[in-house]
């Protein structure tokens, strides 16, 4: 298939190792009002999942994440820019081709209560996928059916059962099984635990890492929990006012941030240890994201910023993401790495 | 420190259709003077139900029908309603999750703050008018004068949550009582928050009771801290001795249940098996039984009681983790994921790919 995707390129090896590139991608809803204001909710992003990772894609809200989820799996066409996946442009397929990719292409949602269909059983919202993709037919989709509720611990003679006779733990269950039923390749989880107790968190946690194993899956797993994200990644890229600001390998991102970004968000997060809380310092930011209809000039987090120099480069010149730090670290910012005093 | 209030036996039970809801069932607690304590548990724990027992906030179909709630030298259960009225804000003021929710949405956040205080008759109009600044400055809101003229919905939400602050210190109480206060909020504005509120204890002295779900939190603020299931206290202690030797294995599974985003090197989480008991319905014997890893026999049989386990340490439970060996803690990161069903699913849909291309 490669062969024919990729024009001119004939010396490649059969498999990329990234399965999903991000290119310039922009995301702009139209508001009201005849003067053409957009919400520029993500605003040139670029980024690549590798095969069998996880990247975590962490923000805080109104940054853009879970706008990026939808263009990426195409549930919203983006207003500019490729979303390439396995060497296909998903923007620019339709019809049957962009049916095939959808197969490897499922999404789990954050709201276990608001992402199934009340009236349908548990059967019927897993039969779905499988009907819609010719996968099984019969007694054989029964079975798949029976199979998927036993995978992620659900017992499988509930597939008669309404969503309503669920806890928000189970629902996520069958979410899960429902983006399993078409056997993806790629899976993007969209805080997928934020709306459960912390017990079940857990539960559902080890539930996504055990099926990435058992089906070699690659996750986009969008959060704004910094603590379940370093958990769950391999690489996390940091989205601020629809802006990647910061991307790296989990460790040299969590041990050594070069965004004041990345490095506030990470000193306001609370530890789960007294001992490392009395000694905990957070670098306190100013004030709250701005409006995504008029974004500040320049670096979009000067504003915030508390080494910005302003006015100056920081309030004139959009920063590039560039290497800075450690080899797999790229940062948006023009003194990403200073101390931050 | 002296108690500023205790709590005894607290029952309060909610009469449904279904049955009677054991909401909080025979808790006890205290908070002294000035002290920071964490109450953590799950949704449903009953910690909130605590909280608004305090206020005699409790709402229908539920009532307090057991206990006494001591604040200072007066039991809140016995207050008639003038007198829990002016107990209401001026001693202890409760700040919300959702500031949106609590405050009026068609009043100026300036005067909504100046009701606060006009209510209690503490301050006169005159003198409540000029406090409103002072108090907005003292929860960090920027230009406050001029804010102040703002309706809510012209606040974000951390400012919101800060004016709720400022309107819960109106009358100088006590005590504060904040109920999940930065659940809704982004971990950022979490931090100015929590400092916020450390700020206040250490400055003014407020005694705070944090309800929250967030260990971490817990281990931020408190010190000291209690954890409920199924409407009662499972465990108490100071937080260090919480944090490093838990002893109940709630206790024990929540704080292995949260990644900590300073985790060097990745470890497995133990997540709790199965959900809450149905507090109308509830198990004989602990109420934790049915999801303990560690139980024994007569831990479905009969109930044990709050005891001593270390220097102003207790729990409520007949094994103790310090009797539960390694091993058997480590089955809890066991991968739950059955293989042989997965290889199945794999297997299958290829025949059909090959079907369809043919």
């Amino acid at each position: 298939m490669a062969v024919e995707a990729s024009t001119g390129t004939s010396t490649q090896p059969a498999l990329d190792p990234v399965l999903l590139r991000v290119e310039d991608v922009y995301k702009h809803f139209p508001i009201g009002g005849a003067v053409g204001e957009v919400v520029r909710a993500v605003d040139g992003v670029s980024f690549e999942v590798r095969r069998g990772e996880t990247l975590g894609l962490v923000g805080e809200s109104g940054c853009g994440k879970s706008t990026l989820a939808r263009v990426v799996t195409q549930l919203q066409p983006a207003t500019a820019g490729r979303v390439v996946f396995d060497g296909q442009d998903l923007t620019r397929l339709s019809g049957s081709r962009l049916r095939r990719v959808r197969r490897q292409v499922q999404i789990i949602f954050q709201d276990p209560f608001a992402s199934l269909d009340p009236r349908m059983t548990v059967g019927e919202i897993i039969a779905e996928p499988i009907d819609n993709f010719g996968i099984a037919r019969g007694r054989a989709r029964q079975e798949r059916i029976q199979e998927l509720l036993r995978l992620v611990g659900l017992n499988p003679n509930f597939t008669n059962r309404y969503p309503h006779e669920f806890s928000g733990g189970q629902r996520q269950r069958i979410g899960i099984a429902r983006a399993l039923a078409p056997n993806p390749t790629f899976i993007v989880c969209d805080e997928p635990v934020s709306a459960l107790d912390v017990s079940i968190q857990a539960q559902i946690i080890n539930l996504l890492q055990d099926l990435q194993h058992e089906f070699n899956l690659t996750y986009l797993f969008i959060a704004h929990d910094l603590a379940v994200v370093r958990h769950l990644s391999n690489r996390v890229a940091v989205m601020y006012l629809g802006k990647v600001v910061e991307v790296a390998d989990r460790t040299d991102i969590y041990e050594s941030p070069q965004h004041p970004y990345t490095r506030a968000l990470l000193s306001s997060v609370p530890v789960p240890d007294p001992v490392v809380e009395s000694g905990r310092d957070p670098i306190l930011l100013q004030g709250e994201i701005p409006s995504p209809v008029n974004p500040p000039s320049g670096c979009r987090f000067h504003t915030r910023c508390p080494i910005a120099r302003v006015p100056g480069l920081c309030s004139e010149t959009e920063p590039e993401l560039e290497p800075h730090g450690r080899p797999t670290q790229r940062a948006a910012c023009h003194f990403a790495g200073s101390e931050i005093g | 420190m002296a108690v500023l209030l205790r709590i005894e036996d607290l029952k309060t039970q909610f009469f449904t259709s279904r049955g009677v809801v054991q909401a909080v069932d025979g808790v006890s607690l205290h908070v002294d003077e000035g002290e920071t304590i964490g109450i953590v548990g799950e949704s449903g724990c009953g910690k909130t139900m605590t909280a608004l027992s305090v206020l005699r906030l409790v709402p229908e179909p539920g009532r307090i029908v057991g206990g006494h709630i001591w604040f200072r030298e007066r039991d809140v259960t016995k207050m008639d309603a003038e007198q829990i009225r002016a107990f209401r804000g001026s001693d202890v003021a409760m700040i919300f999750q959702d500031p949106m929710t609590s405050m009026n949405p068609v009043t100026r956040v300036g005067t909504q703050t100046e009701e606060a205080m006009t209510a209690h008759e503490r301050f006169s109009p005159k003198d409540a008018m000029g406090r409103v600044v002072p108090l907005l400055q003292r929860v960090r809101i920027p230009a406050a004068d001029r804010r102040k003229q703002d309706y809510p919905h012209q606040f974000s939400g951390g400012m919101r949550q800060r004016a709720m602050i400022a309107m819960g210190l109106a009358n100088e109480p006590s005590l504060i009582i904040a109920d999940e206060p930065t659940t809704a909020l982004d971990v950022t504005v979490q931090a100015q928050i929590v400092t916020l509120l450390k700020q206040l204890n250490r400055e003014l002295g407020t005694a705070i009771m944090l309800i929250t779900h967030n260990m971490a939190l817990v281990a931020s603020i408190c010190s000291r801290v209690i954890v409920m299931y199924a409407g009662r206290v499972v465990e108490e202690g100071p937080v260090e001795q919480i944090f490093k030797n838990p002893q109940h294995p709630y206790t024990w599974s929540l704080l292995r249940s949260v990644p900590r985003v300073d985790e060097k090197r990745r470890s497995r989480l133990v997540s709790i098996t199965g959900l809450p008991p149905d507090l109308v319905r509830m198990p004989p014997g602990c109420k934790f039984h049915p999801r303990c890893a560690f139980r024994e026999d007569r831990c479905s049989e009969e109930e044990p009681a709050l005891t001593e386990v270390g220097p102003h340490q207790i729990a409520r439970c007949w094994v103790l983790m310090e009797n539960v060996s390694q091993e058997a803690a480590r089955k809890l990161e066991a991968v739950t994921v059955p293989h042989d069903v997965a290889q199945e699913l794999k297997a299958a849909p290829e025949l059909e790919e090959a079907a369809d291309g043919g």
